[in-house]
């Protein structure tokens, strides 16, 4: 990939290659406000203003920023055993259904008491649906990026039966289960800092939007500053000098895909023990594949993730309240700058990056220069 | 057996009708993938197609109009994914996903933007759509041949003639691809395309053909449908099918008669599905709905595991071509 590129100067690279990339998308996505008729700063404008205009509106935005954390860091961790893990989606609805069989066998029980269980049933369920693509990657070679989109399908169906054979509430056609009460109900922030005289309205951020923060750390710690996570950058950076290494590949792909998985799954605990507080069909409702554009844009390092995907949170929240103002602008909007930012700063990542170098590349006199200093 | 016959002969017409999304998509994967360059953007682009073969035959009142329009759109996408994969040798799996989430937000939002449906276009008057061509004797068929005739009406005549235009493809891929200096470029392209490079013949133009084509062919799933299948383009009405069609591709192991037959098997699988939900089977009982939408996925994972076979992908496909400088 990297064949023969010169050499830009870190804070290019990591600062202003990706962030013409973004800037590129959001005028791409401007330009389809315009084609609509609308006027793209007065958009801008509705969605800040909606996303962080008050507190409740942060406390929204911040719920989504959870999700997007979980499933940025989940296919940020395979990417960098060189895998692309498209299954959040899926990994999190077994998650889901994880989530919601433990809490709803502890029902009644403080919700602080059910917690570790719940975190525990979500990355379980969610490392356990990744487990077969990873497995059929390391061992058979088998792409995981078709599995695990098919694995997306599988769980999809698998929670539609559940929910209607098995684990639907009883005595109603509703695809869901019954609601957990509220002692076992992860409390809201807003309930939580309520005595505080904090007033977060009802917005639904909770106390899983600390996992997320946490998890973050942890995937900091594991990639840049454990022997597994070296491991893992090495099978991503090159998997034949891993063998070399004395690292086996088959191992560590498996591994960093249980690791992706479970990351997948926590986002469970967010929707299904607090949020909704019941199990519905649909638990991720696209994070998934938000995490696919938020892990590009971060550049799959956490603190870029946690950045991306409070961007995204805005973006998410925010757009909500597009609908509401201008009707023309649907809140598919969201979708088309997730697909712009996935193009830009995914697949045309490297587009500027000849004109940068024109313009940043080191000549040799100055690199010179720099090892003499 | 009569009482069977009356049965299945029309669940292997709704087969064929299903399929049809499924074999555009699946062969324009099969150029696509055979050239080295991966596409999980079929989905998108089958719906890109879908929303402009909805909207053009609504303005124009042409089913023609409405598939050219189709194939444009869905080239457009096709060249998008082109750029990034083949010109600046990005992820073609990321490029694949963005336009298929570009695809998905675009026609929803302009959808409602111009048509205010909640992202639907207008309901289409017949003479906009490409409806089901009866063959000649089909009355006198059915009448006097008996479960033959049951077959021929149901099965071979009454579909559109997009259905048939599919069912011509297949051949016409195998030969192209099997019996054609294009074709041999093309496979060479996938599997080494160092030699093809070294040959003279430019692997960035090979390529793009090859996306164009894959762009075409969505163009057609597409616009069977919003305007042959259905009447109007409903937001996200491909449904998981070019992930399917996917699937088959990699059952059929890429070859073209094998994917037209993995396409008519989970299109057999989606008919039977819809047709048995609360019927119980012999033997086994009453099969939720479920297992027949989640057929097409394991059996393709069990091939994947390597119990059937193996299924081994172009061997450029997902790597982007580099000269050396």
């Amino acid at each position: 990939m990297s064949l023969a590129r010169r050499e830009l100067p870190p804070f290019v690279d990591y600062v202003v290659l990706p962030a013409v990339n973004v800037i590129t998308a959001f005028a791409a996505a401007g330009l389809v406000v315009l084609a609509i008729g609308e006027n793209p700063i007065e958009v801008v404008k509705i969605m800040i203003v909606g996303a962080l205009g008050n507190a409740e509106n942060i406390g929204y935005t911040l719920y989504y920023t959870t999700n997007f954390i979980f499933t940025g860091l989940s296919v940020a961790v395979a990417y960098h055993a060189g895998l692309f893990n498209i299954g959040p989606e899926g990994q999190s609805t077994v998650a889901g259904i994880g989530v919601a069989l433990v809490c709803l066998a502890f029902d009644g029980a403080p919700w602080w008491l059910v917690l570790p269980f719940a975190v525990a049933a979500s990355v379980i369920f969610g490392a356990g649906w990744a487990l077969i693509p990873a497995w059929l990657q390391a061992r058979r070679g088998s792409h995981i990026v078709i599995t695990t989109i098919m694995f997306n399908f599988l769980a999809a169906t698998l929670i539609v039966y559940l929910l209607v054979n098995v684990m639907g509430k009883a005595g109603s056609m509703a695809t869901e289960t019954r609601m957990l009460t509220d002692a076992t109900r992860l409390p809201f922030f807003a309930t939580l800092l309520k005595p505080f005289g904090i007033d977060l309205g009802q917005s639904p951020v909770n106390p899983s939007f600390l996992i997320a923060i946490v998890a973050s750390v942890a995937v900091w710690l594991l990639v840049w500053h454990t022997r597994l996570g070296y491991e893992i950058r090495t099978v991503g950076t090159n998997s034949q000098a891993a063998v070399y290494a004395g690292i086996d590949p088959a191992r560590i792909i498996i591994i960093a895909m249980l690791i992706s998985g479970g990351l997948s799954g926590l986002l469970a605990v967010n929707e299904v023990m607090a949020v909704q507080g019941r199990l519905l069909i649909d638990v991720a409702q696209g994070a998934g594949f938000v995490g696919i554009a938020v892990a590009l844009m971060g550049r799959s390092h956490p603190l870029g993730i946690a950045l991306a995907a409070f961007l995204f949170g805005i973006l998410y929240q925010g757009g909500a309240e597009l609908g509401f103002d201008i009707p023309k602008i649907t809140r598919d909007m969201i979708v088309v700058i997730q697909a712009l930012v996935i193009l830009f700063a995914g697949a045309l990542g490297n587009m500027y990056r000849p004109m940068l170098e024109r313009i940043f590349a080191r000549r040799p006199a100055a690199r010179a220069h720099e090892a003499e200093a | 057996m009569t009482e069977f016959f009356d049965m299945i002969i029309p669940v292997i017409g709704s087969a064929v009708r299903l399929s049809i999304p499924l074999l555009f998509a699946c062969f324009a994967g099969l150029f696509s993938e055979r050239s080295g360059v991966v596409d999980i953007g079929l989905e998108g682009k089958m719906l890109g197609a879908a929303f402009a073969a909805g909207a053009i035959a609504y303005h124009t009142g042409s089913a023609w109009a409405g598939l050219m329009g189709a194939i444009a759109v869905s080239i457009m996408l096709s060249l998008v994914h082109g750029f990034a994969s083949i010109t600046h040798r990005g992820n073609q799996i990321v490029s694949g996903v963005a336009i298929n989430f570009l695809a998905s937000g675009l026609t929803a939002l302009l959808g409602q933007a111009w048509y205010g449906e909640g992202g639907r276009t207008p309901q289409l008057p017949d003479s906009a759509r490409f409806l089901q061509i009866d063959w000649p004797g089909v009355a006198s068929a059915r009448a006097s041949l008996g479960e033959l005739g049951n077959f021929y009406a149901n099965v071979i005549s009454g579909h559109s003639i997009l259905v048939y235009a599919a069912f011509v493809m297949v051949p016409v891929t195998w030969w192209v691809l099997q019996r054609t200096r294009f074709g041999l470029r093309l496979r060479a392209v996938g599997e080494n395309p160092l030699a093809v490079d070294t040959a003279g013949i430019s692997v960035g133009r090979l390529r793009y053909l090859a996306v164009i084509i894959a762009g075409v062919l969505c163009g057609f799933g597409g616009t069977y449908l919003a305007i042959a299948q259905s009447s109007e383009f409903v937001r996200d009405m491909t449904a998981g099918k070019g992930f399917i069609a996917l699937a088959a591709l990699v059952f059929a192991k890429w070859r073209p008669f094998a994917a037209m037959a993995t396409c008519l098997l989970f299109g057999f699988l989606d008919a039977a599905g819809s047709r048995l939900q609360g019927t119980p089977l012999p033997w086994v009982g009453q099969v939720p709905v479920q297992v027949f939408q989640a057929l097409p996925y394991i059996l393709t994972v069990v091939l994947l595991a390597g119990f059937i076979g193996k299924a081994i992908p172009p061997k450029a496909s997902g790597v982007p071509y580099t000269k050396d400088r």
